[in-house]
């Protein structure tokens, strides 16, 4: 259950109060997000839109443990990230999120294999143990038979398929993914979509996605939209126009 | 398919750079080692010079000579275990341009005084029954193309006494690769028998070789005090010694050679400096995702290191491998020029580290900028 | 059409830090191609001013230098009497005959010691040899153990000051003047009377190694010559002096120029990739505009020129900054052993414009070859990919 508000009970996945993001621009304070609030619990699929400049992708690195809010608390499953020292947040970053970004994804001298395993990388397992975890997520992206292709031999679709698998290979809590169709044509945009879906209906993921496009947000559970720095429901979008607030 | 395009652009221009820096790298070991070999060349007298040797010249004039008679006053001095003589014959072999150094020797103290020079045995006594004789050096043999039986002419404006021909009885090698391998010894009594009488009796230089070369202070001073106010007085100095001051006379060659050494290992380090900065620059996006994953700052670091340190070596090995390779057909291209050339073990090591901390200094700031970088701001410059 | 220069310029001062990387590259190749070039000429030139067009000098037929000649008294009188040779007022043949030996004496700078040419010349040297002047104290006289000393000799030697008393082949020699031989290999030397030097170096007493005479004017050399040698009494080489002079200098500046040049070939092909590294990145980063230029119709040899007027921009730059950075050493003095006499000679370096000139264009050449590569490439990446290029 997705609430904006800040009556979310405890047991949210993702718990964010009071959300206050400040940035300096050309001299300028701009005050970025005012007192965001949100709770997303386990395996909700959530859109965020609003316009260009809106803080979309700064909420979204907030959540993701890449920026440090202004004021405000953030707490995932339990541990409240706010205050992390980096070191320990990098270390959080690593266990806990999956990132699928616009572009810039893969490692363009790696081959899909090697690009999927990087996370794993960073944990104890053997090798073996490593090659389980990454023929699994080639597999549940339909991949597994390109494992051995560098980036440059596969089409736009199939890079961000792989970067999906990478960001599910180390079985993180949530997804975070940023314009994830924004570089692709229509039908390769509508695979990938088709693939989150699935990782949410079938594998129970959490996916918190930033978009501008409302047909792919329509793909989503729940879509907010991002206005005056707070989170707003879509329904309630409907009424802050007709009340001739926001355009 | 954008994508594609980019990425493919992107590794085109990483394979040139990486060619051209490490190709940078090879090119200034490569010098490096050049620079090693003229100093080498240059200093190797004094390097090579033996503790237990001694050379008398004459004090007034090294061009001089000293009495033959002087020789049994010299061997009476405690300590002193061998004396041989020498002339500087001088000559010239068919041109002007085919110098090599050319002895007059003294056969029965030659071996013992010059140990580090090998005649085999035969050779040697085909050469002492042999008054027209002549000993020569390895490698001037194979610059002419000399064998042994051989037969030499040699002319001479010096000493007068008209055609000087000799038999080429033996071939000499230097125990160590530094070792002189030009020269060409000839008999003393065939010398003795040609030139004019006022020329006769009358040595270049003497060599002695000493038992202690603790003793060599106290010998040498004896020798010149033996021969003190005498008409041709003499100057004694260990062999170290007169070889050093004779490097000294060119000049400082050691500071030339810093110098030119030194404008070429920092032009090298901003080249390959720069090249890391901007691959850098241009892979800021994919260092940020590795980061977003949970790569920590410092391991960010390690790899731009990682990776500078890598061209570093690979260019070194292969500046220095092919210096090592170049060295001897460079050497006897300069043969009428320099002694022979020789890329010394330690220059080898010394260029290496000297890459090692070129690779390590040059992929430092760039490392530490892609450490520093923060996330959200390399994304968002995508 | 052509591309327009400012857009180069512009875009190099854009990408300056790539750009210097580059021309310091090419800056450090042609200041060492420069100072070690002017090192061998500034030896030379010492060399060669020692020989003057109106001298020409006689040694024993077959002598390659003066040190292995020899010509007797008899000899000498002949060369005075020859057809050629210029008189004094009174009608003396102006001739010296001379004697050198090589003594030693302490470095001012090191201590140890170098070997010196000291030349035993007749009382009227003066007038062969009429750009040596004394500058300080007197001429030596005659029969006396007296030394006038070069000017670069007094300030390299210890000991050479006027007035100081110097010893060597168990001798005491007094110093009584200092001359000025105009940056000729002269200046390193010690002059003192023939004679006296022959005793103390124990030669036979009326033979001397080389007989210099100035000549009536420069063209009577040939008339001089082949009265000597078709003399059967004789059996000389004649050669003009500054041809003697400059043979002289052979091996030494052969020496520093293979040395040096070979230096300076290895640092150019180190500058060259330099270059291409700058230019390749050049026409990398800016693929877009490229893309457009050609777009708009700028044509393939449009774009080569304009890349290579900047690699030439660049590396003309480097040049320059690489002539001005070793122009100070102009002048500087130092010394070095000839290997052909033996001797100690101090020279300085010799920068003159055209190897100046030299070194620009050396630069140029390096730019050319940086440039050539990576401006084809430019010229030829197909438009399209070129404009969809971040």
């Amino acid at each position: 259950m997705v609430r904006v508000d800040n009556e979310g009970a405890s047991s949210a996945l993702i718990q964010v109060r009071g959300l206050n993001k400040t940035y300096r621009r050309g001299g300028e304070q701009i005050q970025v997000l005012q007192g965001l609030n949100l709770d997303v619990d386990k395996g909700d699929f959530v859109a965020f839109m609003g316009p260009s400049g809106s803080g979309k992708t700064t909420l979204l690195n907030l959540l993701g443990g890449l920026d440090v809010p202004t004021a405000g608390t953030i707490s995932v499953d339990g541990d409240e990230i706010t205050h992390m020292a980096a070191s320990k947040l990098t270390q959080w970053r690593a266990r806990h999120v999956g990132f699928i970004f616009q572009m810039y994804n893969l490692i363009p001298v790696l081959t899909a294999y090697q690009n999927v395993e990087l996370p794993l990388l960073l944990t104890k397992l053997s090798k073996a143990q490593r090659k389980q975890h990454v023929l699994t997520a080639l597999s549940i992206v339909g991949l597994a038979d390109r494992m051995h292709h560098y980036p440059r031999q596969l089409s736009g679709g199939q890079e961000q398929r792989v970067t999906i698998a990478r960001a599910i290979v180390s079985d993180p809590t949530f997804l975070l993914c940023d314009e994830p169709t924004g570089d692709l044509d229509r039908r390769s945009a509508t695979e990938i979509m088709e693939l989150i879906e699935a990782l949410v209906d079938k594998h129970g993921k959490t996916v918190l996605m930033v978009t501008h496009d409302p047909l792919i947000a329509a793909r989503a559970h729940t879509t907010l939209h991002l206005e005056k720095g707070v989170l707003v429901e879509a329904h309630k979008l409907e009424q802050n126009v007709a009340a001739g607030g926001v355009a | 398919m954008k994508f594609r395009h980019l990425i493919f652009a992107n590794l085109f221009r990483k394979k040139i750079h990486l060619l051209l820096t490490i190709g940078s790298f090879a090119v200034a070991l490569f010098l490096f080692a050049f620079l090693a070999v003229v100093r080498d060349a240059f200093s190797r007298g004094a390097d090579l010079a033996s503790a237990d040797r001694l050379v008398v010249i004459n004090r007034t004039s090294i061009i001089n000579p000293l009495p033959l008679a002087y020789r049994d006053k010299i061997l009476r001095i405690p300590g002193v275990k061998y004396v041989t003589h020498n002339n500087w014959f001088g000559g010239i072999y068919q041109d002007e341009k085919n110098f090599f150094p050319q002895f007059v020797i003294d056969p029965e103290n030659q071996r013992q005084v010059f140990p580090e020079l090998i005649v085999p045995d035969d050779q040697w006594n085909a050469f002492l029954k042999d008054r027209q004789g002549a000993i020569v050096g390895a490698r001037t043999a194979k610059r002419f193309g000399w064998k042994i039986g051989d037969r030499i002419p040699i002319k001479t404006t010096i000493w007068g006494g008209g055609a000087w021909e000799f038999n080429i009885d033996g071939i000499y090698h230097g125990k160590r690769p530094q070792d002189d391998e030009t020269q060409f010894w000839f008999q003393w009594d065939y010398f003795e028998e040609k030139v004019p009488d006022r020329v006769k009796g009358q040595v270049g230089w003497y060599v002695i070789r000493i038992g202690n070369s603790d003793d060599a202070p106290r010998i040498a001073k004896a020798i010149d005090a033996e021969f003190a106010n005498s008409p041709s007085e003499t100057k004694t100095e260990a062999e170290s010694a007169f070889a050093a001051n004779w490097v000294k006379q060119f000049g400082n060659i050691q500071f030339l050679i810093l110098t030119i050494g030194a404008v070429v290992f920092v032009t090298l380090l901003l080249v390959t400096g720069n090249t890391m900065a901007i691959s850098v620059r241009e892979r800021i996006g994919e260092l940020a995702v590795l980061k977003a994953i949970g790569f920590s700052d410092v391991a960010v670091l390690f790899f731009i290191l990682a990776e500078s340190l890598a061209i570093a070596l690979f260019g070194g090995l292969l500046g220095l491998g092919f210096a090592m390779v170049v060295m001897p057909v460079l050497a006897s291209a300069l043969s009428s020029l320099l002694p022979n050339l020789i890329l010394p073990a330690s220059a080898l090591v010394l260029g290496l580290v000297m890459a090692v901390a070129l690779g390590a200094a040059s992929g430092i700031l760039p490392g530490i900028s892609a450490m520093r970088m923060r996330v959200v701001n390399a994304l968002r410059r995508i | 059409m052509a591309i327009p220069l400012i857009y180069n310029v512009r875009s190099v001062k854009a990408r300056w830090t790539s750009a210097i990387v580059a021309v310091l590259g090419i800056a450090g190749t042609v200041g060492v191609f420069v100072a070690m070039l002017s090192l061998a000429r500034g030896f030379r030139a010492t060399l060669v001013k020692s020989g003057s067009e109106g001298n020409a000098i006689v040694l024993r037929a077959g002598a390659p230098t003066e040190m292995m000649g020899a010509v007797t008294l008899d000899s000498v009188r002949i060369i005075q009497d020859a057809p050629g040779v210029a008189r004094d007022a009174n009608g003396n043949p102006l001739v010296t005959q001379e004697v050198v030996g090589v003594v030693p004496f302490p470095l001012i700078s090191t201590g140890t010691d170098a070997n010196v040419q000291v030349r035993g010349v007749s009382p009227n040297v003066l007038q062969v040899r009429t750009s040596v002047k004394i500058v300080a104290g007197r001429m030596f006289q005659s029969g006396l153990a007296e030394l006038v000393v070069g000017k670069n000799a007094s300030a390299t030697y210890s000991g050479l000051k006027l007035g100081n008393t110097v010893n060597f082949g168990g001798g005491r020699w007094k110093v009584v003047g200092v001359f000025d031989a105009g940056g000729s290999s002269f200046d390193s030397e010690v002059w003192c009377d023939a004679p006296v030097l022959n005793q103390v170096l124990k030669r036979p007493d009326n033979v001397f190694q080389s007989v210099t005479a100035h000549l009536t004017s420069p063209d009577a050399f040939n008339t001089f010559k082949d009265a000597l040698t078709k003399d059967p009494r004789m059996n000389v080489d004649v050669t003009r002096e500054v041809d003697y002079y400059a043979k002289q200098s052979t091996t030494m500046t052969r020496l520093i120029t293979v040395l040096g040049g070979l230096v300076a070939a290895i640092m150019a092909i180190g500058a060259i990739f330099g270059a291409l590294n700058t230019m390749y990145s050049a026409v990398a980063e800016r693929g877009r505009e490229i893309g457009t230029m050609r777009a708009l119709g700028f044509g393939g040899p449009s774009v080569v020129t304009s890349f290579l007027v900047e690699a030439l921009l660049i590396s003309f730059v480097g040049g320059l900054v690489g002539c001005v950075a070793v122009l100070p050493l102009n002048g500087y003095a130092t010394n070095t052993m000839n290997f052909q006499t033996f001797s100690n000679l101090a020279f300085a370096f010799r920068i003159t414009p055209d190897l100046l000139t030299e070194g620009i264009i050396f630069a140029l050449v390096m730019g050319v070859l940086g440039g050539i590569p990576p401006a084809i490439r430019a010229a030829t990446r197909p438009v399209a990919a070129a404009l969809r290029s971040l």
